[in-house]
């Protein structure tokens, strides 16, 4: 072997990605040739270097707790790193298993398949709530009131959203911004409830005849209604029942509409 | 085996976002890694894991099993070069010839072992210096420990091109932390 093949062939050696006759040939060369194993030896104090731990990136925590807390119905029991969680998750599944045995006929439940991405838009409204979780992204009026934020929708859209402080039974109106969903420009209220959020979105439609209908899509829950030609899309990480318990308030007509 | 299927809840698609955090969430840190180390910046870096996470959702269906490590690493490596796109941040598009970056024929000079600076400072420095063909290989390689199959798989590379690739970027990496260095010479400019 020459040095100029040994010092193309040195890196596969030192990574380990050489046939057994390529490597008897390359430690017989090195025997022989100072240079090349002076050679080696820099690369391999290099490798020794670079793989000590300080030069690898963590995931931050708040990306990570982002993404982990984002899924609480995907129980992953036996792969789940962190075991103290198993407990809730699988209590929160079985929640979620109740509330599809007790659906009452108000809702239906479409099982929708992912085949092809023809569903794409579920995944729209799912990756809209998901890029709003973004603290920088989540609400452009930050509010404890509908009193601030109702009056900031004025002029931004060609339509007044329904907007309804829900704080009494239990899911705080924290704020709203703009969007776009399927093409239209969208309301979105943003609701709190313990440290859940809830994403309701809301555009103008022709007419009431729109299925009402509850999905869920990767861990996130989404259900949708149609009421005074209004088009609702409430979607979160709550668990069927908990979000439909936040839907049944909205709709419930003894709270008030903000005028 | 039983045991596991009881404890699934009843529901396909809560069984896919089941495995969507079981089977992609535990190489978040590899996807961070490469991210963090093409992009260079912590909040860009977190904005490429963030849009390749959604764009891995949305292609899970298509998932169909293998190595998820490998299949997430391809997907933020091609999230991180198309949001690059649309920012001409980094000036001029970085076009990339392997002819071009042909490893220097060492003069057949002293065969003593040269003085490497590798402190993490100089490291890194070294390593953001190199051009993100050969960043990317180096990283998955010593960082991510991923094999040359692995490698070639993630950047869509032949595996000739990974070795001569890793082959280069380790020169320029020595090249750039011998001890009588380049920043040596600069700091006696007065
Ligand atoms: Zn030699």
């Amino acid at each position: 072997m020459m040095c100029h093949d040994a010092r193309l062939l040195l890196h596969a050696y030192l990574d380990d990605e050489l046939d057994a006759a390529q490597s008897v040939a390359m430690t017989r060369h090195m025997q022989a040739c100072a240079d090349c194993t002076a050679h080696y030896a820099d690369f391999a104090q290099l490798r020794q270097a670079m793989t000590q731990g300080s030069l690898y990136r963590r995931a931050p925590d708040a990306l990570r707790a982002q993404w982990t807390a984002a899924m609480p119905a995907a129980a992953a029991p036996a792969s789940s790193p962190r075991p103290r969680r198993a407990p809730i998750a699988l209590a929160m599944a079985a929640g979620f298993a109740a509330a599809l045995l007790f659906a009452t006929p108000l809702w239906f439940y479409a099982s929708r398949q992912q085949a092809g991405g023809a569903d794409t838009g579920l995944s729209e409204v799912v990756s809209s709530h998901i890029r709003s979780l973004q603290q920088q992204h989540l609400m452009d009026v930050v509010s404890t009131d509908q009193h601030t934020v109702k009056p900031w929708f004025d002029g931004k859209l060609d339509f007044a959203p329904r907007v309804k402080d829900l704080a009494g039974a239990g899911y705080p109106l924290v704020g709203g911004r703009l969007d776009a969903l399927e093409g239209h420009s969208v309301a979105a209220l943003v609701y709190k409830h313990g440290l859940h959020i809830i994403n309701l979105y809301q555009w103008p439609v022709s007419t009431d005849a729109a299925d009402t209908a509850a999905t869920q899509w990767h861990g996130y829950n989404v259900l949708c209604w149609t009421r005074g030609r209004m088009r609702y899309v409430a979607v979160s990480d709550l668990n069927q029942s908990e979000l439909r318990q936040f839907v049944l308030a909205f709709q419930d007509d003894a709270t008030p509409v903000m005028r | 085996m039983p045991n596991k299927l009881h404890r699934h809840p009843p529901n396909p698609q809560a069984s896919a976002s089941a495995s969507f955090e079981g089977v992609v969430l535990p190489h978040l840190d590899a996807a961070y890694n490469l991210a963090r180390w093409l992009a260079r910046d912590d909040t860009d870096a977190q904005d490429v894991v963030q849009e390749a996470l959604l764009r891995a959702l949305r292609y899970y269906a298509s998932f169909h099993g293998g190595d998820a490590r490998v299949w997430l690493l391809a997907i933020v490596r091609n999230t991180f070069y198309s949001l690059r796109m649309k920012v001409p941040a980094d000036g001029v598009h970085e076009a990339f010839d392997d002819e071009m970056h042909a490893p220097p024929d060492e003069q057949p000079g002293p065969e003593a072992q040269t003085l490497l600076a590798l402190d993490v400072g100089s490291l890194q420095r070294a390593l953001e210096n190199l051009p993100h063909p050969l960043r990317e290989a180096i990283v998955l390689r010593e960082l991510e420990e991923c094999s040359y199959k692995e490698i070639a798989s993630i950047t869509g590379q032949k595996i000739g091109t990974v070795m001569s690739r890793l082959a280069r970027a380790r020169e320029r990496l020595r090249l750039e932390l011998s001890c009588p260095s380049k920043e040596a010479r600069q700091h006696d400019v007065p």
